[in-house]
C-alpha cells in the first residue's frame, strides 16, 4: 500500500536518517526490486537492505552491476531514502513511485 | 473495415517469430539491454517506471468489437486489467512482463493488430478524425488515405531509422478534429478549383519542447499524387534531418530552421524525379481499399427529431448527455454516439478489461460491430440509430460511461505522467483528477461550453498541453512538483499554441486557479462565445490578473 496519504506535490524531506538503497528494474517481468540481504532481489521495498556507508555502497553497487551482466537485472542504481518508524521510504517523487506504484491507482501496487 | 492481406499476415506472423527469438536471446544472455533495446522498441515494448510498457497500435483509431474484446483479454491475462488510450489513438499497457510480450504480439496478431512502429524512428501510427466516413461535414473518408499511407510506411527500409520519429495526420473534414496542424506531415482534404478532391499537405508541426504549427508546403495534392510527395517528404528529411542533437532531430526543426520555400524546393526537385514512377497510386488501387471502408448495411430511416426532442424534454440527464456526447451522422436515422472516459475523478483514457467488454458488447448491439478511438482519449460508437439512443444511454449510465462532457471541460487531456512514464517530471492525472471533480456539476460545465483543457507531465508534450484552450504543463523545481499553464492553445483547423499565463503553481492550486480563469471568461464573454474566441479577443491580461492578482498587473 502507499505509506503516504497524499505527497502534496513536494519531496520529502531529508533528515539525519538519509541512507541508501539500490534500485532496479527485474529484467524477465520488468517489475521494480530492490537488493536485500545476501544478495537476492526482492519487490517490496520494506524487504530491500538499507546501505550502511558508502563503501558498503560501492560494494553493492558492483554486485548489483554483476546481476545486470548475468541478466537478473537492468539498470541497478542508488537511490536515497529516509527510513521512517524502521522503514525506508525513497526521497525522491520518482522513486517513491516505483517503489510503491502509481499514486493513482494504489490497489496496482507490487509492495502490496 | 481494413482487413489483414496475405502480406500483412505473412510479415506479422514472421516479425512475432523474430520477436520471440530475440526475446529468448535477451533472456539467456545472449543480447544485451544496449542490443535489446532498439529491438523490443521496434515492437512498441518500453521499459518505464514500473515494468514494461507495451504499446499497442489502432490504425486511424478504427478498430472491430472483437479487437476491443481481445485489449480486454490482454488486461486480464497478461496486465492489471486495464489500459490506457493514449492521444494517438493506440492503447497502452503498463505492466507487461518481457518473458510473456512475444505471447501476446501473437495474441494480438490473431485479430489483426500489431504494435509494429508504434515506437522508434519510424512512421508511427497514422492518425485520424474518429468520425471518419460517418461525419456529415466530411468531404470523404480520411482512412482510404491512411490505410494506403500505412501499407506503404509499413516495414519500408527506406524509413526504418528516420532521424527520428514520424507522426502522419490526415482529416476528411473542414472541421479538423485530428490535430493534423501539429503533424510532422498532416493531410487536410479539400476540393480544388475544379471540385476535385485532394489535399492540402501541412509539414513541420509538432508539439514537445520546441513546438511549432505545421506550414502549408502545398495547396493541393491529388490523391495519385499523395505517396509520392509524402515520399519525397520523408527522403529530404532523410537526407536533410540532424541525427547529431536528438533535440534538434523532428523534421519541424529542419523545416523551420530552412524556411518552408526552401524546404519546398527541395521536396519539389525530389517530387519531380519519382512523381510519375511506381509510387502514382491506381484508382483502382484506391478504389480497391475503399472497399474495406464500405459503410455498413444502414437500414432506411428517417430522422426522427420529434421522438428525440420528446425523450430530451421528458429526461435531464438523457437531454445533458445527447447534447454534449451525441453527433450528427451523415446517414438520416443514425448518430455518432462518443464514449466519455472522462468521469470524474478518473484517470483520462484508461478503462477496465470488464468495460472494454461491455463497450465491445455494446458495440455489436448497437453500432455494427465498430468502435473509434478519439485522440482526446475518448471511445465512438459511429453507426447508432437515433431510436436506439436513449436505451443505448441507460446501458452506458449502467456501466459509468455516460458523463456528458464531450468538449467540455472535465473532457480532459492527460498523459500518463509520473505515475508511469521515465519520461515524466511531474505527475498528471492528479491534477486531471482535480479539476474534474472540482467541476462536476453537468450544468456548470454546459454553462461554460467548448474548453479543452490539456496535461502533460514533461516538455515532451504527449498531453498536446500546447494546443489545449488551458494547457498545463508539469515541471520539477529541485525536486518538487509546479505546474505552468498556458492559454489559447488550439488544435483545430484554427491552431494556435497557448501563451503562457505566468509562474508555474503547486498541485494543489491549479483547480483554484482554473475557477479563476472560468470566472473571468464568463465575465467578459459576449453572447455565446467560446473561451478560446474569448481569449482571442481579450489576451492574456485579464486572466493573469485573475490567477496572479495585482502584483502580476503592475509587473
Amino acid at each position: 500500500m502507499w505509506p503516504f496519504t497524499s505527497l502534496g506535490g513536494t519531496r520529502l524531506l531529508p533528515n539525519s536518517a538519509m541512507q541508501q538503497m539500490i534500485i532496479a528494474n527485474r529484467l524477465s517481468d520488468g517489475l521494480v526490486v530492490f537488493l536485500a540481504r545476501g544478495d537476492e532481489w526482492v519487490t517490496s521495498i520494506d524487504a530491500g537492505l538499507v546501505i550502511a556507508g558508502p563503501v558498503e555502497a560501492d560494494r553493492l553497487l558492483a554486485a548489483a552491476k554483476a546481476d545486470e551482466q548475468r541478466c537478473i537485472v537492468i539498470d541497478p542504481n542508488l537511490i536515497e531514502v529516509v527510513v521512517e518508524k524502521g522503514l525506508p521510504r525513497p526521497l525522491a517523487i520518482r522513486e517513491a513511485i516505483r517503489a510503491f506504484g502509481p499514486t493513482v491507482r494504489t490497489d496496482m501496487t507490487d509492495a502490496a | 473495415m481494413y482487413r489483414y492481406d496475405e502480406f500483412d499476415h505473412r510479415l506479422v506472423t514472421e516479425r512475432v517469430a523474430q520477436f520471440r527469438r530475440q526475446v529468448a536471446r535477451r533472456l539467456n544472455g545472449e543480447l544485451n539491454e544496449e542490443q535489446f533495446r532498439p529491438l523490443r522498441l521496434m515492437n512498441g515494448l518500453y521499459l518505464q517506471l514500473h515494468a514494461y510498457m507495451l504499446r499497442v497500435n489502432v490504425p486511424y483509431g478504427t478498430l472491430s468489437s472483437k479487437q476491443m474484446r481481445k485489449f480486454a483479454h490482454i488486461a486480464r491475462v497478461y496486465d492489471r486489467n486495464f489500459g490506457h488510450f493514449t492521444t494517438r489513438q493506440n492503447i497502452q499497457y503498463n505492466w507487461i512482463k518481457l518473458e510473456q510480450a512475444p505471447d501476446i504480439l501473437a495474441e494480438l496478431g490473431d485479430v489483426e493488430v500489431t504494435t509494429i512502429q508504434s515506437s522508434g524512428n519510424c512512421v508511427r501510427n497514422i492518425t485520424s478524425d474518429q468520425y471518419a466516413g460517418r461525419a456529415k461535414d466530411e468531404i470523404a473518408d480520411p482512412r482510404i488515405y491512411c490505410e494506403l499511407l500505412r501499407q506503404y510506411s509499413f516495414l519500408h527500409p527506406e524509413f526504418s531509422y528516420l532521424p527520428r520519429k514520424f507522426k502522419i495526420a490526415v482529416t476528411g473534414s473542414p472541421n479538423d478534429r485530428a490535430a493534423v496542424a501539429v503533424h510532422d506531415i498532416g493531410l487536410r482534404m479539400h476540393r480544388n478549383a475544379e471540385g476535385r478532391i485532394g489535399f492540402e499537405v501541412l509539414v513541420g508541426g509538432g508539439l514537445g519542447r520546441t513546438p511549432y504549427i505545421g506550414q502549408t508546403i502545398s495547396d493541393w495534392v491529388a490523391p495519385e499524387d499523395i505517396l509520392s510527395y509524402v515520399e519525397a517528404i520523408l527522403r529530404v528529411y532523410n537526407m536533410q534531418g540532424r541525427r547529431d542533437n536528438i533535440h534538434k532531430a523532428r523534421i519541424k526543426i529542419i523545416v523551420n530552421q530552412m524556411g518552408i520555400d526552401k524546404y519546398r524546393a527541395l521536396v519539389d526537385a525530389e517530387w519531380q524525379l519519382t512523381k510519375n514512377g511506381a509510387l502514382k497510386v491506381p484508382n483502382e488501387e484506391i478504389e480497391r481499399i475503399h472497399a474495406y471502408f464500405a459503410p455498413p448495411a444502414y437500414e432506411r430511416l428517417e430522422d426522427r427529431p420529434e421522438e428525440l426532442a420528446g425523450l430530451r424534454a421528458s429526461n435531464r440527464e438523457f437531454d445533458r448527455w445527447f447534447k454534449a456526447n451525441v453527433v450528427e451522422h451523415k446517414v438520416p436515422g443514425y448518430a455518432i454516439v462518443n464514449i466519455s472516459l472522462k468521469a470524474p475523478g478518473r484517470a483520462p483514457g484508461d478503462i477496465t478489461a470488464d468495460k472494454m467488454d461491455a463497450v465491445a458488447d455494446l458495440a455489436d448491439r448497437y453500432s455494427f460491430g465498430e468502435l473509434r478511438v478519439s485522440h482526446r482519449q475518448n471511445l465512438v460508437l459511429v453507426d447508432v440509430q437515433q431510436s436506439e439512443l436513449f436505451e443505448l444511454w441507460s446501458k452506458l449510465t449502467a456501466l459509468e460511461l455516460a458523463t456528458p462532457n464531450l468538449g467540455l471541460l472535465s473532457d480532459i487531456i492527460c498523459c500518463p505522467g509520473l505515475d508511469y512514464c521515465a519520461l515524466a517530471n511531474a505527475r498528471s492525472i492528479p491534477v486531471a483528477q482535480d479539476i474534474s471533480r472540482a467541476f462536476e456539476d453537468a450544468d456548470e460545465l454546459a454553462e461554460i461550453g467548448n474548453l479543452t483543457i490539456n496535461i502533460s507531465g514533461c516538455m515532451n508534450a504527449c498531453g498536446h498541453h500546447h494546443v489545449g484552450h488551458i494547457g498545463i504543463l508539469g515541471v520539477d523545481k529541485r525536486g518538487e512538483e509546479f505546474f505552468q499553464l498556458t492559454l489559447g492553445g488550439s488544435s483545430d483547423q484554427h491552431a494556435s499554441l497557448g501563451d503562457r499565463l505566468g509562474p508555474g503553481l503547486p498541485q494543489a492550486e491549479v483547480p483554484a486557479a482554473i475557477r479563476r480563469i472560468v470566472a473571468t471568461y464568463l465575465r467578459v464573454r459576449e453572447g455565446d462565445e467560446r473561451f478560446l474566441d474569448t481569449y482571442r479577443r481579450v489576451g492574456i491580461e485579464p486572466f493573469k490578473g485573475a490567477v496572479y492578482g495585482a502584483e502580476s498587473q503592475a509587473a
